[in-house]
């Protein structure tokens, strides 16, 4: 990460300071402060008291299933998770007997913000289709805080996400992760310090949109795209590379080319790749382009086929967000089995559920369900820790977070669900949603529901939710 | 095959069931019959393709086969009355999508049936009812009036031998927003207006046929065969699905289906819930996606989990459909979240079975676990709604189906994955 930032701090040099005041009673103008890095986290935690929950069965999704656990949290972090933990006399009690607690539920795959509620054109910020690649644009640029998308998502559990660009492009441009907060502004649900993503896509997408407008229109096409931009980011990442060792004479600065810069990102291990791919040839064409560029694939999306190719994900450690059950809908969607998820643990790749859809998003608990009933219908056995740790764990090592979230252990931020039943139960809902510590959602509180600007005043009072 | 000939063929085998004449008992289970409360070690009798008997503790009759049920569940098979099942297989792929007749979504086609479009032999049918679903309404989509669906048993080699009555089950339509741009010139009130245009076409044609056939009556705006596709709605024999989301549009279209005394079935309903005493007044069913909460279109800013639920509650009869095609299989999972949001166990899994069969006024012969009906039969080994339940067994039409479809063949296959070992047949 150490890397990145200084590669766009040096960027800043570049730009000139703006925003003069007007009128008399403004401060006199002066240059603005210049960003360490652009656009930075502005995320603070809510405040929180120390809390503890008890009398639930404690799912810590790092192995260990506690029946009549507790959990402390204090300072927004988890201080202890056990049997029996000490709490401070003045901690606040919460009773979860007979509910289950988790860790939150993180997303690898969203649009939530970019494709938000309601979609209407002018509200479909996902796709910049105007070029196969625009690994220049951040998807942070489009995110509206105030998609009721986030609170539905909220209430079901999830506690970060990724928020993706989509999938019309060879590069899509660079991903976000977000804590799931009521926020005026992105830089407000920034997770602080997890790394950028770089989406990627294979396949269909990218030849439908451009097949018509200049290319790629095949597959071999796309691949031609992949490496002649790599070829270039690599030659960027050199020139950027010398310059730096060179003490950066501003002189000489090579002129700075935000599409190369993410790649070049990625080049150097800072920048996680998200690859939207479903056919298994297709994932092992992309495998070769990463060994080819020395870089690597954090995670396939949707592979629909990764079944099949599974031993190579687990040889170059590469995670597999995928659906539990969703096909048919395109050609490379058609090779589907519901066993994917497990058969992909099984082989000792990471496996993840991942939702690409709003409602999706809100119930991944039982898509995982799913999957591990049809693992069982294959005769693969997941415990309840491990198709856990498809929705926190597994995603928070996908989007690089895991040494923050993901799990219930002392040290990490305390994102925490509190479950009415065990969640692998269709009837199980989030009853409270801790971020950071902060009661973020209360089923039973209203004052603890979150409501976007857009849902204020929606019906009269006689029609109210 | 012409409809004729299909309605004929379709009596025939609906009057003689092609199943082979095998005798089952499901013995020993817990057997949800809806028709009634559940009963503890119940038995459920089928015999050429009809259930015969259901009762605790019957005797299997000798010769059957035993199907032992103990600690299982046994439900009808899952009714799913919206999908495009056999008329699709690839989405995407346009050749091999036949639901809908026009992409130009002012379509009127009353006129087109999908029977004849229908592929017994889709790959979709077993990855659907190897899940416990067992019966669908097949339809089509698009346009303000999409045509006719049909009611399908997901078991046989040939359409006549799947569909659950003899003609079309019943006409599918839209005003939502979908069609707003089109077939409303960019309004609602357009899209009422020319509803109300089509149908008091079909009716003065109704009137005096001879007179439009020697070209002595004015024009109509839509065609020959679309006014003759219109009649048995207009003499309330065929129920009009209308796809409705907005509160006000539901209001509207029940308006619209009294002055016309058509039957109205709303599908979609969004924000039903909001004028469920309309609904309950005017006898309106709803087909109901329960997993939709998102303000996803101006026309579903009241969208919320608690719709089936609040609905019943307000007398409402409610069938649940997942709107799939690919993924009708989830129609348990939408049950299910019926009731973690406020719908009593029993009315989930009766919005799954019997409702969508009375809806569809094929209840005498599907919906339930009674003698004479249909043998559609599911043992899970718990809880139907739970998706960590399995299915163990599903007969259809008295036929015990293959629990394999492609999805499992792959799977299978690829769980060694040696190439020399994989690829070719054993």
């Amino acid at each position: 990460m150490k890397r990145a930032l200084s590669a766009l701090a040096l960027g800043s040099l570049a730009a000139c300071a703006q925003g003069r005041a007007a009128g008399s009673t403004s401060p006199a103008p002066q240059a603005a402060p210049r960003a360490e890095v652009p656009f930075p986290s502005t995320y603070r935690p809510l405040p929180s008291r120390t809390t503890l929950i008890r009398g639930g069965t404690v799912m810590t999704a790092a192995g260990q299933i506690i029946p009549n656990g507790q959990v402390l949290m204090r300072d927004g972090r988890i201080a202890a998770v056990g049997a029996t933990v000490d709490a401070p006399a003045d901690a606040v009690v919460v009773d979860a007997t007979g509910k289950f607690v988790t860790p939150g539920v993180i997303d690898t795959h969203s649009h939530l913000g970019a494709y938000a509620s309601p979609g209407v054109e002018a509200s479909s910020d996902g796709n910049e289709a105007t070029s196969p690649n625009t690994a220049e644009v951040w998807v942070e640029h489009s995110v509206w805080p105030q998609d009721p998308g986030f609170v539905r998502a909220l209430e079901g559990g999830v506690t970060t996400m990724q928020i993706l660009p989509g999938s019309a492009n060879l590069f899509g441009g660079r991903s976000v992760v977000l804590r799931n907060v009521p926020s005026r502004t992105v830089q407000g649900m920034k997770f602080p310090g997890a790394p950028y993503g770089l989406k990627m896509a294979c396949g269909e997408n990218p030849k439908r949109v451009y097949g018509q407008r200049g290319g790629p229109s095949t597959r071999m096409g796309e691949v031609a795209g992949f490496r002649s931009a790599w070829i270039r980011a690599a030659d960027y990442r050199r020139r950027m590379d010398e310059w730096d060792r060179g003490g950066r004479s501003a002189s000489s600065m090579p002129t700075r080319d935000l599409e190369l810069e993410t790649l070049a990102g990625v080049l150097r291990g800072e920048i996680l790749v998200h690859n939207h791919c479903y056919r298994a040839d297709e994932m092992a064409q992309m495998i070769d382009i990463s060994h080819e560029f020395g870089f690597r694939i954090r995670s396939f999306h949707h592979g629909v086929e990764a079944y099949k190719i599974r031993d190579l994900m687990a040889r170059d450690s590469i995670a597999g967000s995928l659906w539990a059950d969703w096909w048919g809908f395109k050609m490379e969607a058609l090779d589907f089995t519901r066993a994917n998820l497990a058969m992909v643990h099984q082989a000792g790749a990471r496996a993840i559920v991942h939702s690409d859809d709003p409602t999706g998003i809100q119930k991944l608990n039982q898509e995982a369900a799913k999957a591990v009933e049809a693992g069982r219908e294959a005769g693969i056995e997941v415990s309840e820790n491990d198709a856990l740790r498809w929705f926190t764990a597994n995603a928070a090592w996908a989007l690089g977070i895991d040494g923050e979230t993901g799990t219930l252990e002392s040290g990490k931020r305390a994102d925490v669900v509190i479950w009415s039943a065990n969640p692998f139960s269709v009837y199980a809902r989030a009853d409270r949603v801790y971020i950071d510590g902060a009661l973020l959602f209360d089923r039973f509180d209203p004052s603890r529901q979150p409501q976007t600007d857009f849902e204020l005043g929606l019906f009269p009072a006689e029609a109210a939710r | 095959m012409n409809h004729k000939l299909l309605a004929a063929a379709a009596a025939a085998a609906l009057a003689a069931s092609p199943a082979a004449a095998q005798t089952i008992a499901i013995t020993g289970g817990t057997v949800h019959p809806i028709s009634g409360p559940a009963i503890q070690n119940g038995t459920v009798i089928i015999q050429n393709g009809r259930i015969t008997a259901v009762g605790a503790g019957l005797a299997a009759p000798a010769g059957a086969r035993v199907i032992d049920a103990r600690g299982k569940v046994v439900t009808p098979g899952l009714f799913e009355p919206s999908t495009n099942m056999a008329l699709v297989e690839v989405e995407s792929v346009d050749e091999t999508n036949d639901a809908r007749f026009q992409n130009d979504e002012d379509r009127v086609a009353a006129a087109f049936n999908v029977s004849d479009g229908i592929n017994p032999r889709s790959m979709v049918i077993p990855v659907t009812r190897i899940a416990g679903v067992t019966t669908v309404i097949s339809r089509p989509q698009g346009g303000l009036i999409s045509g006719q669906g049909i009611g399908i048993d997901l078991i046989g080699n040939n359409v006549a031998d799947m569909v659950i009555t003899p003609g079309p089950i019943a006409m599918f339509a839209s005003v939502s927003e979908n069609v707003q741009e089109s077939a409303g010139n960019g309004t609602r009130s357009g899209v009422f207006m020319r509803m109300r245009e089509v149908l008091d076409d079909a009716r003065t044609w109704a009137r005096n046929p001879q007179a439009f056939e020697r070209g002595e009556t004015r024009q109509f705006s839509i065609s020959r065969l679309d006014l003759a596709a219109l009649q048995p709605v207009l003499r309330g024999e065929l129920p009009l699905v209308v796809e409705a989301h907005r509160a006000s549009d539901i209001q509207t279209i029940i308006r619209l289906a009294d002055e016309y005394k058509i039957r109205l079935i709303i599908t979609g309903g969004t924000e039903a819930w909001m004028v469920a005493g309309d609904l309950a007044r005017a006898r309106v069913p709803v087909l109901v996606k329960v997993l939709r909460n998102l303000p996803e279109s101006f026309e579903s800013l009241g969208a919320r989990y608690e719709n089936a639920a609040l609905l019943r509650r307000a007398g409402v009869q409610v069938a649940i459909t997942t709107g799939e095609t690919f993924k009708a299989y989830n129609i348990r999972q939408e049950a299910g979240n019926a009731v973690a949001y406020g719908l009593p166990y029993d009315e989930a899994l009766r919005a799954v079975t019997l409702a969508p069969a009375q809806i569809f006024g094929v209840a005498d012969r599907y919906g339930s676990l009674e003698a004479g009906k249909v043998a559609d039969v599911v043992v899970w080994d718990g809880d139907p709604l739970e998706m960590l339940t399995r299915v163990n067994t599903v007969i259809i039409r008295g036929r015990e189906v293959p629990m394999t479809s492609r999805e499992t063949m792959l799977r299978d296959r690829y769980m060694n994955l040696d190439e020399n070992a994989r690829s070719y047949r054993q």
